[in-house]
């Protein structure tokens, strides 16, 4: 119906402002946002995070004060001040804009969420509005600066109005049962649509040469960038309400558009790219240091479960990131690892509970179970493709949580406890280092589950070793080639059976890995944790909806996806009874706006490569010869 | 067919130029009704190309996934250098036979210097424990493959584009990534399913080029293709399918005169004209034919079902089953 020609760009405001004026005010704008967050927004405490005190910044003022901060500085950078260039590499505005956005959204949604709990805008002081004209100005401002877009003219538009006799020169991509009304109904929603997406739809613009850096220069930016990650995403798991983790949100989400459109992530992974074992070191160093960070064990809780969720993650996307094998069962093999150590552990309800296997025992036990289980479900079920796997999977996914909860002595043998589970896992003590004990470490405590997020760590670390030297071997060029395409895999000479089976044998055993440790941190397996879906991350869609929400076929992806799924949930408790409406929400507006995921692959990123060469719009290049095939074979016909 | 065993060998190691390397015998393919395959027998000799045509759905590429493992054959069996082919696509590759695809498939995600190393996939053997341990003979291989595939990007002409991702070549070059994935199995029999589809003359004389070049190396080919010229420039032999069955077999000459190929397939004699012409020529034919044959449908339905399965030597027969 519609055909699109991106490439293309214009440099044009959104609202008609000249240029100079409007970097001004966006300036202007930006400092006075900055300054209300000083004064009092509503009167009364009831409000979390005590917005009532004139003189310094309170919950979610401090995220208004720093989205403003960072707005400022973007714009400064916009002028080309010498001591910022490396804050603005493409020399976009959008960047600006973006951030400018992403402060209007803060402090609206403060403002908003102060009178709707309160009961009215009666609530707010007049630092209230203050805060929000201020950041409505900063962003009109902003949305004047000559903004990289997709010109309006590449969008060619081909819709035709249709006409009530049906004779409409494009009926054909419409189904032709539809009636009048509902053409007319597909026309106007091309039309909004159309009339929308040029507005909305940025470009990208290559970076400027890149000042030249020492190696120690780079060093410090590597260790300078975790650390600020750290610091993000400590402040992201200790915020103590769901206000100020909405608004930490918001803020971080357009913080990292607007530096992605700013050149500098571009320019940040070059940097880790040259300088890649100290990056791994320091991403290493970044995430060991979170429990340090943390005054008690409340979010260390948290810490560890991302990583068991994260880790289980990397897992899948063996699976279905390499070898492109959609398993909607996977948590089963997290639970045939957990269930593993769990019978081994010496848990008095374990069914041999005289048995307290050494945890190196256990992990292996573990995740040779689960290795075992791998095979045995993927040896009748890998000769299926596509959907038959999907729906297989998702059927050997809900049999073992079943069989678990009959394995209780009354329905079946007794091997798992069935609804019970396996409860009092003794805590581990690995070289005398009791993990259920607080320890003193050069000043700071770490609590119990500090002590499991550090054990955690090393297998998260671990699995990332295998997933990277796995993906770039033989072994796994032959998966991605399956998962591209496995008739020419076959072609190849791959022996396509036996590889995905490898690669699910691996799946599975990671999982395991994961699964003993899960095992002795809850001290209870019980089988509603390894469901198909449910409240709790991780189970089957979480785990697959992390993978792609984060990238498949990247290692950072689903780490970043597990901690997003992990931590939306787990802040917005509210939401609990549309958890899955929202998650679809969510995996459908992805699947619609980045398809790749948050983390493009390596290969995806490729792409933007080859710019120069014709037809490369990221669609089917062969288009036309692909045409020309078709004509022929239809010639014959 | 020919057992002629005396000619000297090509080279070293090599088998003897003129020595039986693929046998199909009696291959035959139904698909429930269909019978697109029937009963076809073929020899290819080492240092040999030979030409398969036919008419579009005369099951060429069927024959080609019956002798790769792709499809088991209903009846019939075939042996590369004397045993019998598993029937198992990776095996097939395995023993010498690699091949490229009427409809590109290349991994379209992976770079162009990849797709060439998952070529070599059947003759290294690092395993997932090597490929997690690094040691030094991971290296080693991975080193080789690398350079055995810049090797034959370099043979086909694609050196330069490396690092580029498969799906973003431009059509020509598609297929010559094709041919060199292929070749990265280091074959000893190269089947082309209509290696130049799509191409412009330019491109076509390239690949007649390429497809000498190869056969220069050692390796046999046998390829399909519409264009007529250079089928009958390229091969040294030329089989002709029509409706499954193999119509004839020879060289150019003995095809180019056999009157029942002209009536079948190319409508009116070859002579040497370029091969968009050609293209258009069968079409007209074909269009002619699919109209005749419709005629008497219509109008008289004597024999209906049963004239569509017998095999015809007019010109209706070129008609596509579908
Ligand atoms: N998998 C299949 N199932 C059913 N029919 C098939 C299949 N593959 C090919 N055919 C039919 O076999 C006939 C020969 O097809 P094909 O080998 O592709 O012809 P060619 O390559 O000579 O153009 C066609 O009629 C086609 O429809
Ligand atoms: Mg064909």
């Amino acid at each position: 119906m519609t055909t699109t020609h991106p490439g293309a760009t214009e440099r044009t405001p959104v609202v008609p402002l000249p240029a100079g004026a409007a970097r001004a005010a966006t300036a202007v704008g930006a400092l006075a946002t900055a300054a209300s967050t000083l004064l009092a927004w509503t009167w009364t405490p009831e409000f979390p995070g005590n917005l009532t005190i004139s003189g310094y910044p309170g919950g979610l003022q401090v995220l208004t004060l720093t989205a403003s901060l960072l707005t400022l500085l973007m714009t400064a950078a916009s002028y080309h001040l010498p001591g910022l260039r490396w804050l603005l590499p493409t020399g976009s505005d959008n960047a600006v804009a973006l951030l400018a956005a992403g402060t209007f959204a803060t402090t609206w949604y403060t403002l908003v969420a102060i009178s709707a709990e309160l009961g009215g805008i009666v609530n707010l002081e007049p630092g209230g509005y203050a805060a929000g004209a201020a950041s409505l100005l900063t962003l009109l401002a902003a949305l004047g600066l000559p903004l990289d877009r997709r010109t309006r003219e590449s969008l060619r538009v081909k819709v035709v109005p249709p006409s009530r006799d049906g004779g409409s020169g494009h009926a054909a991509a419409l189904p032709s049962r539809l009636t009048y009304p509902g053409r007319l109904a597909a026309f106007l929603a091309a039309r909004a649509y159309l009339a929308v997406s040029p507005r909305l739809s940025f470009t990208k613009r290559p970076l400027k040469a890149p000042a030249h850096l020492p190696a120690w220069g780079e060093i410090l930016v590597v260790i300078a960038a975790y650390a600020a990650a750290l610091g993000i995403f400590t402040y992201g798991i200790d915020t103590s309400y769901a206000e100020l983790f909405a608004g930490f949100l918001l803020t971080a989400v357009f913080g990292v558009i607007a530096l992605a459109q700013a050149g500098v992530l571009a320019r940040l992974s070059a940097i880790t790219a040259h300088q890649r074992p100290i990056a791994v070191a320091a991403a290493f160093a970044a995430a060991a240091a979170f429990p340090f960070t943390q005054s008690d064990d409340q979010y260390a809780t948290i810490g560890v479960n991302i990583l068991v969720f994260a880790t289980v993650a990397l897992g899948l996307n063996v699976v279905v990131g390499l070898a492109g094998l959609l398993d909607l069962g996977y948590v089963a093999f997290l639970g045939v690892g957990a269930y593993a150590a769990a019978l081994v552990s010496g848990s008095p309800s374990s069914r041999f509970s005289s048995i307290h296997f050494p945890f190196w025992a256990a992990v292996l036990t573990g995740a040779a179970a689960a290795m075992v289980f791998g095979v045995l479900i993927g040896a009748p079920t890998l000769r299926l493709r596509g959907d038959y796997l999907a729906i297989v999977t998702l059927g050997f996914g809900e049999i073992f949580r079943i069989a678990v909860l009959n394995m209780d002595g009354s329905s079946g043998p007794q091997l798992t406890g069935g609804p019970n589970g396996i409860h009092d896992i003794p805590d581990l003590k690995i070289l005398g280092f009791d993990f259920g004990q607080p320890h003193q470490l050069g000043g700071l405590s770490l609590g119990r589950f500090a002590n499991y997020y550090l054990l955690m760590l090393l297998f998260t670390v671990f699995v990332v070793t295998v997933f990277s030297r796995a993906s770039n071997s033989r072994i796994g060029r032959a998966w991605i080639a399956i998962r591209e395409d496995e008739t020419a895999a076959l072609a190849m000479g791959i022996n396509g059976f036996r590889l995905k089976l490898l690669a699910f044998a691996l799946g599975a055993g990671l999982a395991g890995l994961a699964g003993t440790v899960q095992a002795h941190v809850t001290f209870t397996v019980v089988p509603e944790q390894y469901q198909f879906a449910g409240p709790v991350p991780p189970n089957s869609a979480f785990l697959l909806a992390a993978v792609v929400l984060g990238g498949m076929g990247t290692i950072s992806g689903p780490l970043i996806g597990a901690s997003l799924l992990y931590l939306i949930p787990a802040k917005f408790q509210f939401l609990q009874n549309y958890q899955l409406l929202g998650f679809g929400v969510a995996l459908v507006l992805l699947m619609r706006f980045r398809p790749e995921g948050l983390i493009p692959n390596r290969r995806q990123q490729l792409e933007y490569h080859d710019d120069t060469l014709p037809g490369d719009t990221g669609g089917p290049t062969a288009a036309t010869p692909e045409k020309d095939v078709v004509g022929l074979t239809q010639a014959g016909a | 067919m020919t057992t002629d065993t005396l000619t000297t060998p090509a080279g070293p190691g090599a088998p003897a130029p003129g020595t039986p390397l693929l046998q199909a015998s009696g291959v035959t393919m139904r698909f429930g009704g269909l019978t697109a395959v029937n009963n076809v027998d073929l020899t290819v000799n080492t240092g040999e190309i030979i030409g398969l045509i036919g008419p579009n759905g005369a099951g060429k590429t069927t024959f080609f996934n019956c002798l790769t493992g792709l499809y088991v054959p209903t009846e019939g069996t075939v042996t590369y250098q004397g045993a019998v082919l598993p029937a198992k696509p990776f095996k097939v590759t395995q023993a010498g036979i690699a091949r490229t695809f009427q409809n590109i498939r290349l991994f379209p995600n992976m770079t162009v210097l990849e797709n060439v190393i998952v070529g070599r996939h059947c003759r290294t053997r690092q395993g997932l424990l090597s490929a997690l341990l690094r040691g030094p003979g991971f290296r080693r291989s991975e080193a080789e493959s690398r350079e055995r595939a810049m090797e034959l990007l370099a043979f086909v002409g694609l050196d330069g584009k490396a690092d580029h991702l498969a799906r973003n070549l431009p059509y020509g070059e598609q297929r010559k990534l094709e041919i060199a994935r292929a070749l990265a199995s280091d074959p000893g029999l190269l089947l082309l399913d209509e290696p130049t589809a799509g191409m412009n003359p330019q491109e076509t004389r390239v690949t007649e080029e390429l497809i000498f070049a190869i056969r220069d190396q050692g390796v046999a080919v046998l390829v399909i293709e519409h264009d007529m010229r250079f089928i009958f420039n390229l091969c040294d032999r030329t089989a002709v399918l029509v409706q499954g069955q193999k119509l004839v077999e020879g060289d150019s000459a003995t095809v180019q005169s056999d009157e029942r190929v002209i009536a079948a397939y190319l409508g009116t004699p070859f002579e040497g004209a370029p091969g968009a012409d050609e293209a258009a020529e069968v079409a007209a034919a074909e269009e002619h034919a699919a109209g005749a044959a419709a005629e008497p449908a219509t109008g008289a339905a004597s024999d209906g079902t049963t004239e569509d399965s017998a095999p015809r030597t007019t010109p209706a027969s070129q008609e596509d089953p579908k």
